[in-house]
């Protein structure tokens, strides 16, 4: 026949045996210890022996049938493959990316449906506030008398007034109270998001039900003509955590959205886009809740004026503001 | 895309940067479970040593409160980021996946994102951890056999939702983007095709003797095709046992026959294989590159059929 040499696919491997012996010893390596652990001259070699490694695949699945090959070159190829382009930059280049990009850039892609979230929020606090100051009976329909702590319609104003006034000590109650607060609304946080996908539904009651709460509660101290003081209480951390939760909530919204109506492109591929989207917003608002929590358990402690309060709210919320309009928007062109 | 038969086997692929697609294999269902169950005992392991270690830690040091924060913090962080911490490390493997050989890859290729990582594990707490946490721990008296019922269909659902999709991926995978894959290793075992049993009909050049024991004509390397081929790869690649020589025998009667072979003398039934197995593949390889790839007997009966219609080849 034709060459009417040694069997084709037979010389084929015995010249190229040795190079993916080699690349696979790398690569064996790589996965184990990191790609980093390897010495610079083996690092360059990588790329070459990979080459010649796909090549090697392409002629092997059109002139070899020794099963037996074709399914190591198979397996070899995707596992270098992964080990080449699946690198990542460190965890310090990643957080930088996170921040400075891709997080204020995620916020802003799901504006339109954090619009919604906070009018939802807004919504609740509204109505959770005039039903509670017609009838102060159905504050225990948002809050249970021991989470409430005290802060019922019973209590009387100079009661209430110790609450958001009363300097508390460095005291240890008050990091488990912060911790507990923190994971509390990291948990619906992330909760937020993941029943987004169940067509968004979830997080309106969500929204609805912890805007509720939180009227009532304004409900109260409003009541006693207390407002101003429990507003300044609340925006020294609330500005940033009623954000983060709104955030939260255009991201369930925004996943829900790709479920749907998915756009012109299949359901699937609108899915992995919108959620990988969301799920930046909520890893950044987890980050957010966090300093929320720093405010909450240190700095609300410590300053007891509220003219002060609302200035550090204040600036909280224009830091978030602005972070999220400028960062990472390219001022060059357009 | 059309779902071919590849696709029921749980094959993927991936083109590269180079323009060669890649095959990936999906992970077993199975597997994924066990591996998620492997998790899931770390967890609680982690969790079980967190609390004794701050228990007694609040006894001598701590205080009460402060010890109370620390397991309230860790508790959270391991119920929330134990698999995004492990997939980000370790490129798209936690301890379970590793154990039992998957990754989590990206659909798209290239490096699994951050962002995809996040994605799929936190729809853990909606799939799994919720309902899971309902059931074993009621939260009040009140609750049900109806509500019990509803919490064992939502578990059902979600953790069933890899057998109702082709590409077996939860709701998490769904959303993020991702496939699990297993990265099962082949090794390179030695080529059949030794030198020393390069059949004749092939002109020699390599310098080592060349000693082809058996040797067959065109038409007996007609009857078969590429899946005949390697299975019969298969066959000489088991281990030495008395199963396989049980096999070896009955195939090479097999092909004895159907081959209509005839040689007298002692016949050593590997070594048959063995030359047949080499005379076919260069046969069929050759074959191959003219554009003809020969896939199994089937179509070369039905080869002959067209052609020639012969009376004596029905027997299989």
């Amino acid at each position: 026949m034709a060459s009417g040499d040694l069997i084709k696919s037979y010389r084929f491997r015995a010249e190229r045996e040795q190079n993916w012996r080699d690349l696979e010893g790398l690569i064996e390596r790589a996965e184990k210890r990191g790609l980093r652990s390897l010495p610079p001259e083996e690092i360059l070699r990588i790329p070459t022996l990979y080459r010649a490694c796909m090549s090697s695949l392409s002629v092997a699945r059109s002139i070899s049938l020794d099963a037996n090959l074709l399914d190591y070159l198979e397996g070899l190829a995707t596992r270098a493959y992964f080990t080449i382009y699946g690198v990542r930059a460190g965890l310090g280049g990643m957080l930088g990316k996170f921040f400075a990009l891709d997080f204020p850039a995620a916020v802003r892609k799901t504006r339109l449906h954090s619009s919604a979230s906070a009018f939802l929020l807004f919504l609740g606090i509204a109505a959770g506030w005039s039903i509670t100051a017609s009838n102060p009976d159905w504050f225990y329909a948002f809050i249970s008398a021991d989470m409430a702590g005290g802060r019922t319609p019973e209590a009387t104003r100079a009661e209430l007034e110790a609450t958001i006034f009363e300097a508390v000590s460095w005291h240890d109650a008050l990091i488990t109270f912060a911790a507990f607060l923190f994971s509390n609304n990291a948990g619906v946080a992330m909760l937020c998001f993941a029943l987004g996908a169940i067509f968004g539904i979830p997080v309106v009651l969500l929204l609805l039900f912890n805007g509720m709460l939180l009227g009532a509660m304004c409900a109260v101290f409003a009541g006693q003509d207390l407002t101003v003081g429990f507003l300044g209480w609340l925006s020294i951390h609330g500005t940033t955590e009623l954000l983060a939760i709104i955030l939260c909530g255009g991201a369930g919204f925004y996943l829900g959205g790709g479920i749907i109506s998915p756009g012109r492109r299949s359901r699937l591929a609108a899915l992995a886009d919108r959620g990988r989207t969301a799920a930046v917003v909520v890893m950044g608002a987890v980050v957010m809740l966090f300093v929320a929590a720093i405010l909450e358990g240190l700095g609300r402690q410590l300053i007891q004026e509220t003219w002060l309060r609302f200035a550090i709210g204040g600036v909280m919320l224009t830091f978030w503001l602005t972070y999220f309009a400028r960062s990472g928007v390219d001022r060059g062109g357009n | 895309m059309a779902a071919t038969d590849t696709q029921h086997l749980g094959l993927r692929s991936l083109v590269t940067p180079e323009g060669v697609p890649v095959r990936l294999e999906l992970g077993d269902r199975g597997e994924r479970a066990g591996a998620f169950l492997i998790d899931l005992m770390i967890m609680v392991l982690c969790l079980i040593g967190t609390w004794l270690v701050i228990g007694f830690g609040a006894l001598f040091v701590l205080g009460g409160d402060l010890a109370m924060a620390l397991v309230i913090m860790i508790s959270f962080f391991v119920r929330s980021f134990y698999f995004m911490a492990f997939e980000l490390r370790w490129q798209g493997q936690t301890a379970g996946k590793r154990l039992l050989g998957l990754r989590v890859v990206d659909r798209r290729g290239g490096a699994l994102a951050p962002s995809a990582i996040a994605a799929r594990n936190m729809m853990r707490e909606v799939e799994v951890f919720i309902p899971l946490s309902i059931l074993l721990f009621p939260y009040q008296d009140s609750i049900g056999g109806l509500f019990t019922l509803l919490c064992l269909l939502w578990l059902g659902i979600f953790t069933l939702m890899p057998l109702f999709n082709r590409d077996r991926m939860r709701v998490g995978d769904m959303i993020a983007g991702t496939w699990v894959v297993s990265g099962r290793k082949f090794e390179l075992k030695r080529d059949l095709v030794s030198a020393t049993t390069i059949p004749r009909g092939f002109r020699q050049k390599a310098p080592e003797q060349i000693t082809a024991t058996y040797t067959f004509t065109p038409a007996q390397l007609d009857v078969y095709g590429i899946t005949e081929l390697q299975v019969l790869e298969t066959v000489l690649r088991a281990p030495d046992n008395a199963t396989t020589r049980a096999t070896i025998d009955e195939v090479w009667r097999r092909i004895r026959d159907k081959t209509e072979w005839k040689g007298d003398g002692p016949i050593d039934a590997y070594r048959f294989l063995n030359d047949y197995y080499t005379a076919l593949r260069a046969h069929l390889e050759q074959h191959m590159l003219f554009g003809d790839r020969r896939t199994d007997k089937h179509a070369m009966e039905q080869r002959r059929a067209t052609k020639a219609p012969s009376p004596d080849q029905s027997k299989t």
